[in-house]
């Protein structure tokens, strides 16, 4: 069947099965890499994206339930050759290793910040806790967020 | 906001931005941070098919028949390989690593749930899949032996039929360390003797990313290009080789970048051989990625060791210990090991203390469970080792009434003693332990911490503070002692500079996430004096790197750090030479300052390495017999392994309700030498910890009596997430490994040695103060902490 889904803002039409995966789709069909998959089951958080501005786990979600909505990737986040802050606060603060889950948790963790913008550590370890990194074991992950917060507040 | 690039480092000094040592931000960030790191999966190649790996659903069963008809009918789905396929191929069955042969897809009978049984190829994923469920094996079901301790019971049923004089399900004789009479004597002598079994049970590496291959072999010419995220690409380079009976210069091994790898990427999957014959007998390339269910109940397990132990202690110090090991390892035999040491570095298990006496036994057997006993986060068995002896301590403590700590200041090696040969036959190369040990109680402030507890226990509550001192030998290793499948376990490194004074060092290692493209750009700028920004780093690409073998085992800065070193101070050496004809002097006359050789006395005559790198390309003339170009090669050959060690600390709160634990804080003092870059050792100690965590108080993989493996899915394997760790205290003495060019240890494994001890000793230091309970085994999870508050904690199966 054929579905028009909105991926940071281009529209991208494509004929899918209806069983398709929106992680397949978005990796498969339109090629945008950097969405990871996994686990299977909804547990990792690798594959997170935004669906209407809110994280969602896109190993769980079909592509054709996506179309209507607005959908953002990790591919998203870096404006004109300007990295988003959260983006920076991962590098400064050595909140990643391998990568892998990188992109999970960087959506997770801008969207945390836009709804709230000076999160405590118990919101932050909350908020990735559907979020798995195997490398870095979060300490790292919860200063980079605290970093964002710090630099987005000191800019305001 | 500066992009990313902008922000590596320029000219130091400055703590952040070195030319050399220091708190180096990582380069490989600029890409993870994009999403555009380059794992497998993002690999596409033209006219590249999907395969697919049927799995049995039984623990043990004959495989009476495969119909692979209504798959092939399936529109899309090219081909169906089975184990007859691969017979004609001459690839059904494939060497492990510990001299075992291993089905790649099962042909008599399958000798573990999930076992490899057929490989549908198709055009894409979906499609493959659908085939998986159209094949249809009809199976004998057989009964299975899943628990070690009953494997090698009379009636037990025979798993290795296929290997010719097998009657039991020993996969090996009984392998012993240390001196049994001498033991006895010491025993004998003790005033107090602490036993228990312990159990260090199954888990895995689980990396975020799964296994899995593109093979893309070319008919026409013969080249195999293999595209897989694997620890050690020379090695499996090799092994295809011997495999597949495939030219070694005809295969190409790349490695892009790897979502995680924690021993898990080691070993060569049958899921890998399918892929090559896939693509031999299809033409095309053919991709394999695993399901995460594949990667947990199929690929390498970790640990799975029975392990009785005794442990002695005279006048209030440690004398001796004893240990007899029923190692469990699945159904083939592939555990990681150097092939001199039949039970990996298992003997390492005396510790930290200077023991009169030990003796260990270990045997092996076969069971209906997945084949590996490859390293989770380990060094080849020695996290087992370490979590038995620093268990035992405790248990000593117990028994004889000592307090955990002073137990082990009074035990632990001295600092004079070093090097000290242990009573299993390791050199330990140096060491301060109780200096170290007296760090962590002071960040601790662990007396202040007992004065608590003590409170907690007389208000009913739960509270235990659990202590653990390791010590680590990795860097495997001296070609004298160890190798694997032949191959000495050495490390090469080339380095070149080229004329506008940019260099690429090319390494044998393989980063799965440690940083190495940061680190090792930071060791030859150290050495050299160019900036980490002007050195890339090649590796991963067997075709661009020298022979080594990779990654795994804490090996990375031990050995291919080595080389690193070697074959910069080689090239600048050369630079010596070099610039003393530029500068018309003698290289004798020549000093060297980070960055420049300079006439000793004049410091104001000078030859930069850039300088000398762009005289080294020109016409201009080149000291006596020097062909000019300005490059070293080096294969470091590590005379003794390394020896980090640590202090760890957990402070433990357990509901007395429900037996639920949380870790209130966790401490960690390393000692791994000379830090190349502490923001990545720290980094390296804080993913360590936390996969500690996950091991000691939920990461499992059970089965039910039928051999049903119970953990194959991230809804029941439970990893901790952020909300289960801690933050972590760390902290640090350094101590340089004498031998090591660097003076430098590994430290990526540290942490899985020290953790799991520390957090089991925090559960029972609580159950013991408050219960009188003396032993839990893994993972104590709220369930099973509330069995053992009972009295009824079982071991796990």
């Amino acid at each position: 069947m054929q579905v028009t889904i909105n991926v940071n803002d281009q529209d991208y039409t494509r004929d899918v099965e209806p069983r398709l995966l929106l992680v397949h789709f978005i990796r498969e069909s339109i090629e945008l890499h950097g969405t990871h998959w996994g686990c299977d089951t909804s547990n990792c958080g690798a594959c997170v994206v935004w669906m209407d501005g809110k994280p969602i786990k896109s190993c769980t979600t079909l592509a054709v339930m996506a179309e209507g909505h607005k959908i953002h990737t990790v591919e998203c986040l870096e404006k004109d050759g300007v990295l988003n802050p959260i983006q920076q606060g991962f590098h400064e603060q050595h909140a990643l290793q391998c990568g892998f889950c990188t992109p999970g948790m960087l959506m997770t963790t801008r969207a945390l910040l836009n709804d709230n913008p000076d999160p405590n550590e118990l919101e932050i370890r909350t908020a990735i806790s559907g979020a798995i990194c195997r490398c870095t074991g979060y300490q790292n992950i919860v200063a980079a967020v605290r970093w964002t917060a710090e630099h987005e507040a000191a800019a305001k | 906001m500066a992009v990313v690039e902008q922000n590596l480092p320029g000219p130091g000094p400055d703590l952040e931005r070195p030319i050399g040592y220091g708190r180096l931000k990582r380069k490989e960030d600029a890409r993870f941070i994009r999403g555009q790191g380059n794992y497998l999966d993002d690999v596409r190649l033209p006219g590249m098919l999907f395969g697919q790996v049927l799995r049995s659903p039984y623990a043990h069963a004959r495989v009476i028949s495969i119909d692979t008809t209504r798959a092939l009918a399936l529109p899309g789905v090219h081909r169906v390989i089975t184990a007859k396929d691969l017979e004609t191929l001459g690839l059904a069955w494939m060497p492990t690593i510990s001299y075992d042969t291993q089905a790649v897809l099962a042909g008599d009978k399958a000798r573990y749930q999930a076992q490899e049984v057929a490989f549908v190829v198709a055009d894409n994923e979906y499609i493959a899949n659908d085939g998986v469920a159209l094949i249809d094996v009809e199976y004998e079901p057989l009964p299975a032996v899943v628990n070690a301790r009953k494997a090698l019971d009379p009636g037990a049923p025979l798993i290795r039929d296929d290997k010719a004089g097998q009657r039991d399900n020993l996969a090996s004789p009984t392998w012993e360390a240390g001196d049994e009479a001498a033991t006895n004597r010491v025993f004998a002598e003790a005033d107090v003797v602490a036993v228990r079994d312990i159990i260090y049970p199954r888990c895995h590496p689980a990396p975020m990313e799964t296994c899995g291959m593109i093979a893309d072999f070319n008919p026409n010419t013969g080249q195999l290009d293999i595209y897989n995220g694997n620890q050690a690409p020379h090695a499996h380079r090799t092994v295809y080789a011997q495999v597949a009976g495939l030219p070694e210069h005809y295969i190409r091994i790349m490695c892009g970048d790897i979502g995680g790898g924690f021993g898990g990427k080691v070993p060569v999957y049958p899921g890998y051989v399918c892929a090559i014959a896939a693509s031999i007998v299809a033409g095309v390339p053919v991709k394999w990625i695993e399901d995460r269910t594949g990667n947990l109940v199929a690929d390498s397990f970790a640990r799975d060791y029975v392990m009785h132990s005794e442990m002695c202690a005279k006048g209030g110090k440690i004398t001796g210990l004893r240990v007899d090991v029923i190692a469990d390892h699945g159904a083939f035999d592939s555990t990681a090991q150097a092939t001199k040491f039949p039970a990996g570095f298992f003997h390492i298990v005396c510790g930290s203390y200077d023991l009169q006496a030990s003796h260990v036994k270990v045997k092996a057997v076969y069971t209906n469970k997945a084949p590996g006993g490859v390293a989770y986060r380990c060094s080849f068995r020695i996290t087992e080792a370490v979590y038995l002896v620093e268990r035992m301590v405790d248990a000593l403590a117990i028994d004889g009434n000592f307090d955990p700590v002073e137990l082990r200041m009074r035990s632990f090696i001295r600092p004079e003693q070093f090097p000290y040969e242990t009573t299993t036959g390791w050199t330990y190369d140096s060491g301060d332990y109780a200096k170290t040990m007296q760090v962590a109680l002071d960040i601790c402030r662990y007396d202040e911490m007992r004065a608590e507890q003590k409170e907690k226990i007389a208000a009913g509550e739960l509270m235990g503070i659990g202590v653990a001192f390791f010590t680590e030998g990795v860097g495997a290793g001296p070609r004298k002692h160890m190798d694997i499948l032949g191959l000495a376990m050495n490390d090469g490194a080339d380095l070149r500079v080229h004329p506008s004074g940019k260099a690429v060092v090319s390494l044998s290692a393989q980063t799965q996430g440690q940083g190495h493209e940061t680190t090792f750009a930071q060791i030859v700028a150290e050495e050299i004096g160019i900036p980490p920004e002007d050195i890339q780093v090649r590796h991963g690409d067997t075709d661009k790197s020298p022979y080594g073998l990779g990654t795994y085992g804490s090996r990375s800065t031990p050995v291919s750090g080595g080389a690193v070193g070697i074959v910069s101070r080689r090239l600048r050496d050369k630079a010596r030479m070099i610039a003393a004809t530029m500068l018309e002097t003698r290289p004798e006359d020549l000093a060297w300052e980070k960055g420049k050789w300079y006439v000793r006395g004049d410091p104001g005559k000078a030859a930069t390495i850039q300088g000398i790198a762009e005289y080294a390309y020109s016409g201009k003339p080149m000291p006596a017999g020097f062909e000019g170009g300005l490059d070293a090669q080096a294969l470091y050959d590590p005379p003794n392994l390394t020896y980090p060690y640590g202090a760890y600390i957990c402070i433990m709160d357990i509901d007395p309700g429900t037996g639920y634990p949380t870790i209130r804080r966790f401490i960690a003092v390393d000692d791994c030498g000379v830090r190349i870059n502490p923001m990545v050792v720290d980094g390296q100690i804080h993913g360590g910890i936390a996969e500690g965590i996950g091991i000691a108080l939920m990461e499992v993989i059970t089965f039910d009596e039928e051999g049903n493996c119970l953990n194959s899915s991230f809804m029941d394997y439970l990893i901790p997430t952020a909300l289960e760790c801690p933050g972590y205290e760390l902290g640090e003495t350094v101590t340089p490994c004498p031998h090591h060019p660097l003076g430098a240890k590994g430290v990526g494994e540290s942490p899985n040695c020290g953790t799991p001890p520390a957090v089991v000793n925090a559960i029972i230091d609580a159950l013991y103060r408050s219960k009188g309970i003396r032993h839990m085994d893994m993972p104590c999870n709220p369930a099973r902490v509330w069995m053992a508050m009972q009295g009824k904690a079982e071991p796990p199966q």
